[in-house]
């Protein structure tokens, strides 16, 4: 069967792109963390992440894109294919909880459905990468269950913050305008069928804590990042992200 | 003529950078040797996708078939036969044990993470330990803390 490349690789840029947004911001952790555990926590999931994305990357180099480094490092914002949700500044711990716990839940159900990815790397990628993800969806999953039902304050941190991240979240699962071209050609089972399960998955623990998630048929998504349409949060990180690269793009250490 | 024997044997001498008690046959990251005469196309998955390790892992393959008097080597990394816990040896487990890192339990393939919460304390064996972060030094280890003999120790993670 012939695959829709080009719907492939679209797919491929926002879930490498999220990974390596998200990775970036977590990194910012380094040092800061509330806790030395969670410093580490914070830490190693954003080098899972950055590998992760890399491995993203040269699959679509091998579909014909450019290396991986000079994708990552030297496209300008509008060329990025992330959702808003992973670029938001972190924030504090508790926004940075939420958002880890809304994207990763999302993320492993993602890779979780790509095991039966028509494109063979992409199937074989994401049965590696799913394992790993469940330690970043326990390590979520802990914490929220611990800080959601702990005291008033770290209650109503974590609900003001789930307030502000559940349009983002949302904003995970925009549609591709190849949407129906992904279905058919077995690549992914789509963005649609991705939210259900994540919308019950959330739910399972947000129902374990004193948490109240919002209706979630009357939140307007925040959508856009998937074409382009960016926070203003997104330029500084990606300035300073390929500083080196830009400084140097032979700099090895 | 180097035989597939002969080619294991020698990728035995290659430690991983970061536990180097283990070899790269005894972690279980060697997929596929293949030879053509004087070349030698090594095939190896990571244990994690962004483990910082594989480059040196590569060069390290390179040199030590070079060593042995090998003229071209290949090496190939990819994901077609994924990487999990149990592919460690025995030899590689009890390795890890003598190196203070508790082995990954052997699972199967369906990681039930409850396994994390009593780990088998390197030390002193005692399985009155708990989880402190499923996050390590590196990429593939977690925390923990043993109860009986009051050490913090490490595990190598099951995936």
């Amino acid at each position: 069967m012939m695959t829709n490349t080009e719907a492939l690789k679209e797919l491929i840029y926002k879930m490498a792109d999220d990974q390596l947004i998200l990775g970036h911001r977590n990194s910012e952790w380094t040092g800061f963390g509330p806790l030395l555990e969670e410093d580490i926590a914070f830490s190693s999931m954003a080098q899972d992440k950055v590998g992760q994305s890399y491995a993203l990357y040269q699959i679509l180099n091998d579909l014909g894109e450019g290396d991986p480094d000079t994708v990552a490092f030297m496209r300008n914002a509008d060329q990025f294919h992330n959702s808003q949700l992973v670029e938001l500044p972190n924030g504090e711990y508790d926004f940075s909880l939420v958002r880890h716990f809304l994207f990763d839940t999302a993320e492993a159900i993602r890779f979780q459905m790509l095991t039966n990815c028509s494109h063979e790397p992409l199937a074989q990628l994401a049965n590696k990468i799913k394992g790993e993800l469940r330690y970043h969806t326990m390590h979520a999953d802990i914490w929220i269950k611990q800080l959601g039902r702990a005291t008033e304050e770290s209650v109503s941190k974590l609900q003001d913050s789930l307030d502000r991240l559940i349009p983002y979240a949302i904003g995970v699962f925009e549609p591709s305008p190849m949407e129906d071209q992904i279905i058919e050609d077995k690549i992914f089972e789509g963005e649609g069928k991705l939210r259900q399960q994540w919308e019950e998955a959330i739910l399972v623990v947000i129902s374990k804590t004193s948490l109240n998630l919002p209706d979630l048929s009357l939140v307007k998504p925040v959508y856009g990042g998937r074409v382009g349409q960016h926070t203003e949060h997104l330029q500084p990180l990606l300035d300073e992200m390929s500083e080196v690269f830009k400084i140097d793009p032979t700099a090895d250490w | 003529m180097v035989t597939e024997e002969n080619v294991k044997e020698w990728l035995d001498e290659v430690k991983d950078p970061e536990i180097p008690v283990l070899s790269l046959i005894d972690l279980g990251v060697i997929t596929k040797i293949d030879i053509h005469e004087s070349l030698v196309k090594v095939a190896m998955t990571p244990t994690f996708v962004g483990c910082p390790a594989i480059d040196y892992m590569k060069n390290d393959i390179v040199e030590v078939l070079q060593k042995h008097g090998v003229k071209e080597v290949e090496v190939d990394v990819n994901f077609e036969q994924s990487w999990n816990s149990n592919k460690i040896t025995q030899k590689g487990r009890k390795a890890l044990k003598e190196f203070g890192l508790a082995p990954p339990p052997k699972h199967v393939l369906i990681v039930d993470l409850d396994i994390l919460e009593h780990v088998q304390c390197p030390n002193c064996n005692s399985t009155n330990t708990e989880l402190k972060s499923p996050f390590g030094p590196t990429a593939c280890r977690s925390i923990h803390h043993c109860f009986d003999c009051k050490e913090t120790f490490e595990q190598f993670k099951p995936l």
